[in-house]
C-alpha cells in the first residue's frame, strides 16, 4: 500500500465518518460540527485529484462560511433545535430501504463501467487553466452564477430582514 | 449596430422589470417608460436593419451554454435581413400601439400593468425574432404565449374574458406540445438547435438528415416528420385551421392588445418561423412539408373569410379576417413564395394594426362591437373613417395601398407552382374585399342606430377605488372623435399602409424584380434552378377586378341594399347559421375535448374514490383482523414483529394513499425510489 | 492503485448519507446539511472525471466550482428563511410548517 492509497483511504474515512456523524446525531451542533471534517475530508480527496484551487475554495467556502453559518442558526434557533424536539420523521426505515438500494446500485454500475484512460494530460498550473476555462468557453455560465449570488444576497437580506 | 443587437430585447425586458416592481408608483408617468424603452428598441433595430439594406453581411454571435457530451447547446442572435426587417416592423408598429394605448387606457385602473405585459410581450416577440437557434426562439415564443394569456385576460373580472384566455393558452400548447417535439426530434437528430447547423446538415442532406422513422409500416423520413412537428407551433400560434378557435375569442383582451398581439406581431410569430425554418421545409422530398403549409393556409384563408362575412362584433370580423390573412401567408410560404409570404407578413402588420386601431377608437366612440348597432361614424369620427378607409383598401388589396401588392405577389407564385391554390386563393381575395366592404358599410354608412346595450364597464368600483381614481361615467350622446394621442398613430399606420407597399413594385430591385425580393432571398431556390416568376399585368389586373368585384357586391346588398341581406339570408338557408356558429367547430371541440376532459376526470375520481381508497380501507381492515387475531400472540411474540407489521402497514398506506400528504420528504423519497428504478432499468440494458 | 471506482464509490456513500439526511431529518437546518453533503458526493465526481477522463479543460473543476458557488446561495436564503419561519412559526421543523397547506 503506497502512500496514496493510505491518504485515500484515511481521507475517505474521514469523510464518511463524518457525514455519518452529521446526519446520525442527536444534537445539532454535534452535527453541524461534525460537517468540519468531513469538508475538510473532501477537501483532501481534492488534493489527491490535483485540483488545489477546488481546494482551497472548498475550504474557504465550505469549511469557513457554510459551516459558520449554519452553526450561526443552529444556535438563534436554539428553541428549536434543542434536544427535547424529536429530530426524526417517521420515514426513517423506508428511507434506510431506499438509501441503500441506491447507494448499492450506484456501486454496482461504477463497478461495471469499464475505466479507459483520460483524454488528455492535465494542466500544469490548475488555477490558471480553471480561469482561463471560466473567462472563455464557459464565461455565459460565470456571469449567470454571478447574478444568482447577487439575487440571493438580496434575496437573502430581504427575507431575513425583521420587519419594521 | 448588429453587434448591438441583443440589446434590443433587452429594452423592452428592463422596462417591463421597471414597471412591474415600481408601476403603482409611476401611475399616469408608465407609459413614458415602456415607450422609451421601445424608442431604443426601435433605433437600434432600425440601425441594425438600414445596415443590412446597406448590403452587410449577416451577423451571427453564439455562446455555450450547456455542455452535455458530444452535443453543445448555444444560445445567440442572427441579424440578416429577415430578423432585421422583422425587427424593424415590430419595434415600428409595436412603438405606434404603445402610443395609442396611452389614449385607449387612459383611466384604467391597472394602468401600469398593461404596459408592463406589453413590454414584457415585445420582450419575448424580439427574442423569439432575433435568436439564433430553436432553444432561444422556444423561450421567446412562450414568453409570448404568456403574454398573450395575461393581456387576452386583463379585464380579469369578466368571465367571457377568463374562458377566452384559458381557450387561449390551452389550444395554442396543442401546437406548441407538438412544436417541441419536434424541435426535440431535432435535436436527437442533428445532435444541435443551432438553425444554421440544422439548416446546413439538412441542405447538403447527409446521413443524419436523410434517417427515416418507421410509423406503422410507413416510411417517413424523419426530416420531414420533424418539420411538420414543428409545424404544429405556428398553426397554433398563428391561428391555422384547426387550431385557429382560439383567436376570435381572443378579442376578449383591450383592442391595442389585439391590434399588437392577436394581428401585427405575435400571430406573425408563426409565419415569421417558417420563413425563418424554410430550409427544413423546403429540403424534404418533393418540398412535401411545404405543400402541407400550403394547403393548410389555403383552407385556413377561405374558411376564415367564409366564417367572417356572418359575423356581428367589429373587433371579431377583423380577427376573422387576420386568420385568413395568416393563411394566405402560409399559402405563399407554402407555394415557394418566400418572399413574397413574408412580404405579406410586413404589410399586413401595418394595416391590420391600423384596422384594430382604429376600430377601438370606434369601440371607444360608440361603447359597443356590434356593427348592427353602429352606423352613420364617417361623419362623428372623419379621421378614424378615413384611415380606417386606408386599412380597408390595403386588406382588400386595392392598387396602390400596401396588400395590393403583397397579395398580388403570393397569387403570382401560387398561379405558377400550384394553380388550385390560385383559384382558392383568389376566391378568398373575392370574399375578402366582400366582408370588409360590409364592415365598412355597416360601421361608417348609413344612419346611427346607436347601442341597444353598451359594453358594461370590465371593473368595479373598488378597482377604481385601490387606484386612486374615479369610476367613468358611461353617459355616451353622440359618438366624438379620439384624442390626438390616439388619432396620431392612425394616420402614421395609414400612411404606412399606402408606403410599405412600394417595396414590392417591380423594378425598385436589380433585373426588373421587386426590393423585397431581392433583400429577402432564399438561396435554396437559385440551387434548385427555381425562378420567381416576374410580374404580370393580366394577373395584377385580375386580382385588382377581384378586389374591386367584391366591393362592388357589397355595395349593391350593403351600401344600396339594391338586394337585401336579409333576402339573401333566406337564399342561402342553413349556411348562413352554420358561418355565424364558426362552423360548429368550437361546439365540437367543446363537446370533444372539454366534455371529454371532464368525463376522463370523473372516471378517475371514481376510479380513486372507490378502488384506490378500496384498496387503502382493504389493507386497512386485513391488518387489523390480524392484529386482533395476533393479540393473544402479541404477548409472546417481540415487539418487533408487530411494529413490523404496523411499519409495513404504514409504508403500504404511504405508497397507495392518494399521493397528496403535502410533506416535501414523502415526495422527495418517492423522487428518490424513482432514481433507483431508473438506476436499475439502465444497468438492465446496459 | 487508486483510480475513479475508489473515489466515485467514496461519494456515492456521501450521496447515501446526504440523502438520508434529508429524507428522515425534520429540522430545516439539518436537511440543509443533507443537501450540503449531496452536493460534496457530486461534486468528489466532478473533480475525479476531471483527473481521470476528460483533464484538458478542467470542465469538472468548473462545475464543481459553480457547484460551490450555488450551494454557497442556497445556504444563505435556506438559513435566511429558516430565521424568517422560526421568527413567525417559532418552529423550523418542516412538518409543521404547514400554513399554506389547504
Amino acid at each position: 500500500m503506497n502512500a496514496e492509497a493510505l491518504a485515500f483511504y484515511a481521507l475517505a474515512a474521514m469523510v464518511l465518518v463524518g457525514g455519518f456523524l452529521v446526519v446520525q446525531s442527536r444534537n445539532l451542533v454535534h452535527a453541524a460540527i461534525s460537517l468540519v471534517p468531513t469538508l475538510l475530508g473532501v477537501a483532501g480527496l481534492y488534493v489527491l485529484l490535483n485540483a488545489e484551487f477546488v481546494t482551497a475554495i472548498q475550504i474557504l467556502i465550505y469549511v469557513g462560511a457554510i459551516t459558520v453559518l449554519i452553526l450561526f442558526v443552529i444556535l438563534l434557533t436554539e428553541g428549536a433545535t434543542g434536544l427535547r424536539v424529536r429530530q426524526r420523521n417517521e420515514q426513517v426505515p423506508l428511507a434506510l430501504l431506499v438509501c441503500g438500494i441506491l447507494v448499492v446500485l450506484f456501486l454496482v454500475v461504477l463497478l461495471r463501467v469499464p475505466w479507459g484512460p483520460p483524454t488528455g494530460p492535465m494542466p500544469a498550473y490548475n488555477p490558471g487553466a480553471v480561469g482561463r476555462s471560466f473567462l472563455m468557453p464557459y464565461v455565459l455560465a460565470f456571469e449567470v452564477t454571478s447574478l444568482v449570488i447577487l439575487a440571493s444576497l438580496v434575496g437573502a437580506i430581504v427575507v431575513a430582514r425583521r420587519e419594521g | 449596430m448588429a453587434q448591438l443587437a441583443w440589446l434590443v430585447p433587452l429594452f423592452p425586458l428592463a422596462s417591463y422589470a421597471v414597471l412591474a416592481f415600481r408601476g403603482r408608483a409611476l401611475g399616469e408617468r408608465a407609459p413614458y417608460v415602456a415607450i422609451g424603452a421601445m424608442a431604443l428598441s426601435a433605433l437600434l433595430g432600425w440601425g441594425a436593419f438600414l445596415e443590412q439594406v446597406a448590403g452587410a453581411p449577416p451577423y451571427v454571435w453564439r455562446a455555450v451554454w450547456a455542455v452535455g457530451g458530444e452535443r453543445t447547446l448555444t444560445v445567440g442572435y442572427t441579424v440578416d435581413p429577415l430578423s432585421s426587417i422583422t425587427v424593424a416592423m415590430i419595434t415600428l408598429v409595436g412603438g405606434l400601439i404603445f402610443v395609442y394605448s396611452v389614449g385607449y387606457m387612459r383611466g384604467d385602473p391597472y394602468y401600469a400593468r398593461f404596459f408592463a405585459f406589453l413590454s414584457l410581450f415585445c420582450a419575448g416577440m424580439l427574442t423569439m425574432v432575433l435568436a439564433n437557434s430553436f432553444l432561444l426562439m422556444l423561450i421567446g415564443w412562450e414568453i409570448i404565449g404568456l403574454c398573450s394569456y395575461l393581456l387576452i385576460g386583463f379585464y380579469f373580472r369578466r368571465r367571457s374574458a377568463n374562458m377566452a384566455q384559458m381557450k387561449a393558452f390551452l389550444t395554442t400548447r396543442v401546437g406548441d406540445t407538438l412544436m417541441l417535439v419536434g424541435i426535440m426530434a431535432l435535436f436527437w437528430q442533428f445532435g444541435t438547435v443551432d438553425y444554421h447547423a440544422i439548416f446546413e446538415a439538412v441542405r447538403e442532406g447527409g446521413e443524419s438528415a436523410s434517417a427515416v422513422v418507421r410509423l406503422g409500416g410507413w416510411e417517413v423520413p424523419l426530416a420531414t416528420l420533424s418539420a411538420l412537428l414543428v409545424f404544429g407551433g405556428p398553426v397554433g400560434k398563428s391561428g391555422q385551421f384547426p387550431l385557429h378557435v382560439w383567436l376570435p375569442d381572443a378579442m376578449e383582451g383591450p383592442t391595442p392588445v389585439s391590434a399588437l398581439i392577436h394581428a401585427a406581431t405575435m400571430v406573425a410569430a408563426g409565419v415569421y418561423l417558417v420563413g425563418r425554418a424554410y430550409p427544413l421545409f423546403f429540403y424534404t422530398p418533393h418540398h412535401e412539408a411545404l405543400a402541407v403549409v400550403a394547403w393548410v393556409g389555403t383552407l385556413t384563408a377561405l374558411l376564415a373569410a367564409l366564417m367572417a362575412l356572418a359575423q356581428d362584433d367589429i373587433k371579431r370580423v377583423l380577427a376573422y379576417s387576420t386568420i385568413s390573412q395568416l393563411g394566405f401567408m402560409m399559402a405563399g410560404l407554402g407555394v415557394l413564395g418566400y418572399a413574397a409570404g413574408l412580404f405579406h407578413l410586413l404589410t399586413h402588420a401595418f394595416f391590420k394594426a391600423l384596422l384594430f386601431l382604429a376600430a377601438g377608437s370606434v369601440i371607444h366612440a360608440v361603447g359597443t362591437n356590434n356593427i348592427k348597432e353602429m352606423g352613420g361614424l364617417r361623419r362623428f369620427l372623419p379621421v378614424t373613417f378615413w384611415t380606417f378607409l386606408a386599412g380597408f383598401l390595403a386588406l382588400a388589396g386595392v392598387f396602390p395601398f400596401a396588400g395590393f401588392w403583397s397579395k398580388d405577389e403570393i397569387l403570382l407564385e401560387a398561379y405558377h407552382h400550384a394553380p388550385a391554390v390560385y383559384a382558392l386563393l383568389s376566391a378568398t381575395a373575392f370574399l375578402t374585399a366582400l366582408y370588409m366592404s360590409r364592415l365598412v358599410a355597416y360601421t361608417f354608412f348609413g344612419t346611427y342606430r346607436g347601442p341597444a346595450h353598451p359594453e358594461p364597464d370590465p371593473w368595479t368600483p373598488e378597482d377604481y377605488a385601490r387606484a386612486g381614481l374615479h369610476a367613468p361615467h358611461h353617459g355616451h350622446g353622440t359618438p366624438h372623435e379620439s384624442p390626438r394621442v390616439m388619432t396620431g398613430p392612425l394616420v402614421a399606420l395609414a400612411v404606412g399602409s399606402l408606403v410599405v407597399g412600394f417595396v414590392g413594385i417591380p423594378g425598385t430591385g436589380p433585373e426588373g424584380g421587386s426590393w423585397i425580393h431581392h433583400f429577402l432571398k432564399f438561396e435554396g431556390f437559385k440551387e434548385a434552378g427555381i425562378h420567381a416568376p416576374s410580374f404580370s399585368w393580366p394577373l395584377a389586373l385580375r386580382s385588382l377586378g377581384v378586389a374591386l368585384a367584391g366591393i362592388a357586391v357589397a355595395w349593391l346588398v350593403y351600401g344600396l341594399r339594391a338586394v337585401p341581406s336579409e333576402r339573401i339570408r333566406a337564399w342561402v338557408g342553413p349556411v348562413y347559421p352554420f358561418l355565424r356558429n364558426r362552423m360548429y367547430i368550437d361546439a365540437l371541440y367543446g363537446w370533444v375535448f372539454v366534455r371529454g376532459g371532464l368525463l376522463l376526470a370523473a372516471g378517475l375520481r371514481w376510479f380513486d374514490v372507490h378502488v384506490v381508497d378500496g384498496l387503502v380501507n382493504l389493507v386497512g381492515g386485513v391488518t387489523v383482523v390480524t392484529s386482533r387475531l395476533h393479540r393473544l400472540f402479541d404477548t409472546y411474540v417481540v415487539d418487533g414483529l408487530v411494529n413490523l407489521v404496523g411499519w409495513v402497514t404504514r409504508g403500504l398506506g404511504l405508497l397507495l394513499r392518494p399521493l397528496q400528504t403535502g410533506r416535501a420528504y414523502n415526495y422527495i423519497l418517492v423522487a428518490a425510489a424513482g432514481l433507483g428504478l431508473i438506476v436499475l432499468v439502465s444497468l438492465w440494458r446496459l | 492503485m487508486i483510480g475513479p471506482a475508489h473515489y466515485l464509490g467514496v461519494s456515492a456513500l456521501l450521496f447515501g448519507l446526504g440523502l438520508y439526511g434529508v429524507l428522515t431529518r425534520r429540522n430545516a437546518v439539518a436537511i440543509l446539511m443533507g443537501i450540503e453533503l449531496m452536493l460534496n458526493a457530486a461534486n468528489i465526481n466532478f473533480v475525479a472525471f476531471t483527473k481521470f477522463v476528460d483533464p484538458t479543460f478542467v470542465r469538472g473543476h468548473v462545475a464543481a466550482l459553480i457547484v460551490i458557488t450555488l450551494a454557497a446561495c442556497e445556504a444563505v436564503v435556506g438559513l435566511a428563511l429558516v430565521i424568517n419561519a422560526y421568527r413567525h412559526l417559532e418552529t423550523v421543523n418542516v412538518d409543521q410548517v404547514n400554513l399554506m397547506k389547504g
